[in-house]
């Protein structure tokens, strides 16, 4: 078995919780596996980043270079592909980072590329079955890919339980003489924080969240309305940003907000993957969907197939009616 | 500025209830409605704005069959110049490297300054564009949500990275980018414009056109292969309540309550 590697995303010297994860990953595909983690960066953070990989990995390559503090997809491919051996396996965790690093890096380390791991279904002679999603999470798939000139595969983060166990002291090993100078067609500049927008959806005990369902902006005042008679806020999921029926600052997800209300009314959203992993907690999830395939029943503790534009005028009244009993 | 945007025709998973074959090799194809593929249209609409500013031609092109002439029809009637059918049967079976392979003989067949293609189609795999930059030794960013003209040979361009923050970065032209969705509001076509470019012709590209090797490409060189589709055993699932409408309101109304919502 090829010798497998686990690119570590960290920052401010902390690696990504996808790091203890892509380790469980490696050990599915070679159980007798004792993956590499390779880190990039420089500085004190990156040698704390490394320190902390230590504990969960036998060995860790350290690639310090300055041109690395900021983690430029084309100049980690560089920097790898003076490292890494041939055919290797490399896992990298498939976010922002993994997105904008594998692909290439597949071109160029002429290896098999497949993204978005959720599982490891085993090793079969130079084939590594696997399972991913399709459609939004509608129906999944097994996919072989041929692994004898090596893989890169993304994992997807919260997919693969951290190893247990007591922690070990790994050896970090500087690879960074091998690099040379680096330089890249792509240069960062900055980052621009979100804006805060003028509802803070992490504040609330009960999120109102609406997704594609909620058809068209006009529509928001439904959700708005349950969410006043409730005291909650209106969240959504990405596909009404993108609509710009609601502001970025009220969605929920891996590239919105992470929230952790008490009760998660989930109205008309799917449940990608990306905007689950923005709901923390465990909050008790309610989900209404028109469609019984919708991947978000797989998560929900209650589920109604429902349309939520008949559905929640209903609910607000209910809601109303109770009110003003207990008014009275 | 020249612009390319790669596209692919998908089901529309909005659309959908995608559902597995008696046989489970593949979904129930037949009642599904096909549309471009939601971050393909992204890209295509800032394609347009882009050369609204500064000049020049948006190309849209798609690997596929004759069926996917529809959506280059509607880009067309978007207003991209033109629309490209890169078809041959050499290709079936293409893994994302042979996508990739076949899409970089075309570019080297034009001369252009941009390549834009969506962040993911309906597979999530987000891999065409990466790997047409790396075979191209073209810089790449991903997950773009906005682009700015620096000048003939530079872009700025913004990443979309975590908890809405955004990624600022230069990048030198020519460049491939992956675009995501919500950059920008994609124009409405109307069954008019459609029917204006209904009578346009869509050239076609094959093998010999591209001089693609043909062993490199399609089902053999495919690495990456889908074995079959499946539905996973739920988990413990949700609860489903059955119950009438006004029902279910009220039992919603008491899990709210019961678990601390309901003041």
């Amino acid at each position: 078995m090829a010798r497998i590697f686990c690119y570590i995303v960290h920052k401010a010297g902390v690696p990504d919780d996808s790091a203890f994860e892509l380790a469980a990953a490696a050990r599915k595909i070679d159980p007798a596996a004792a993956p590499t983690a390779i880190l990039t960066g420089s500085g004190a953070d990156l040698d704390a980043a490394c320190k902390a990989v230590a504990a969960s990995y036998t060995e860790v390559w350290k690639i310090a270079n300055e041109a690395l503090s900021y983690p430029n997809a084309e100049l980690v491919r560089k920097a790898l592909l003076k490292v890494l051996p041939s055919d290797s396996i490399v896992l990298v965790a498939h976010q922002h980072f993994g997105i904008d690093l594998a692909p290439g890096l597949s071109i160029k380390t002429n290896s098999a590329f497949v993204s978005d791991v959720l599982e490891i279904a085993g090793v079969e002679g130079t084939t590594l079955r696997v399972v991913r999603q399709e459609f939004g999470g509608q129906v999944s798939a097994h996919v072989g890919c041929d692994i004898s000139s090596g893989a890169v595969v993304t994992i997807r983060p919260g997919a693969f339980k951290p190893l247990e166990g007591a922690a070990i002291s790994g050896s970090v090993v500087d690879k960074s003489t091998d690099i040379g100078t680096l330089a890249a067609g792509r240069r960062y500049l900055e980052t621009v924080a979100a804006e805060a927008g003028d509802v803070d959806i992490t504040k609330y005990n009960v999120l109102v969240s609406i997704g594609r369902g909620i058809m068209e902006k006009d529509n928001v005042t439904i959700a708005q309305e349950l969410a006043d008679a409730l005291g909650a806020a209106v969240s959504c999921s990405r596909p009404v940003v993108d609509a710009k029926w609601m502001e970025k600052s009220r969605q929920v997800g891996s590239s919105g907000k992470t929230v952790k209300p008490k009760v998660y009314l989930a109205c008309g959203i799917s449940g990608a993957f990306q905007h689950l992993a923005g709901i923390k907690g465990s909050p008790f999830l309610i989900a209404i969907n028109k469609n019984p395939k919708a991947p978000i029943f797989q998560v929900a503790d209650v589920g109604i197939v429902d349309d939520i534009l008949e559905f929640l005028p209903e609910l607000t009244n209910k809601v109303l009616e109770l009110r003003s009993v207990a008014a009275k | 500025m020249e612009i390319l945007v790669c596209a692919r025709r998908v089901p529309d998973t909005s659309e959908n209830e995608i559902q597995l074959n008696s046989v489970g090799n593949d979904i129930e194809r037949d009642e599904l409605v096909y549309s471009i593929n939601e971050a393909d249209n992204y890209a295509v609409e800032e394609a347009l704005q882009i050369v609204a500013r500064v000049g020049g031609t948006v190309t849209v092109a798609t690997v596929g069959g004759e069926d996917d002439e529809e959506v280059l029809r509607r880009e067309m009637a978007m207003g991209a110049n033109r629309g490209v059918l890169i078809t041959d049967e050499a290709f079936s079976g293409s893994d994302g490297k042979g996508i990739a392979t076949i899409l970089r003989a075309f570019v080297q067949k034009g001369h252009y300054d941009l390549i834009l293609t969506g962040v993911q189609a309906e597979d999530g795999a987000a891999q065409v564009g990466g790997m047409l930059a790396a075979l191209l030794d073209y810089p790449f960013a991903s997950l773009v949500n906005s682009i700015e003209v620096l000048d003939g040979k530079k872009l700025k361009v913004s990443r979309e990275i975590e908890g809405g923050n955004k990624e600022m970065n230069e990048i030198d032209l020519p460049c491939v980018l992956s675009i995501q969705t919500g950059i920008n509001e994609p124009r409405y076509v109307g069954m008019r414009g459609i029917r204006q470019v209904a009578s346009v012709p869509i050239p076609t590209f094959g093998v010999s056109d591209l001089g693609v090797d043909p062993g490199a490409v399609g089902e053999t060189a495919a690495k990456v292969k889908r074995v079959d589709y499946f539905v996973p055993a739920l988990g413990k699932g949700a609860e489903i309540l059955r119950g009438s409408r006004e029902e279910n309101v009220d039992k919603v109304l008491e899990f709210v309550a019961a678990k601390g919502g309901l003041k």
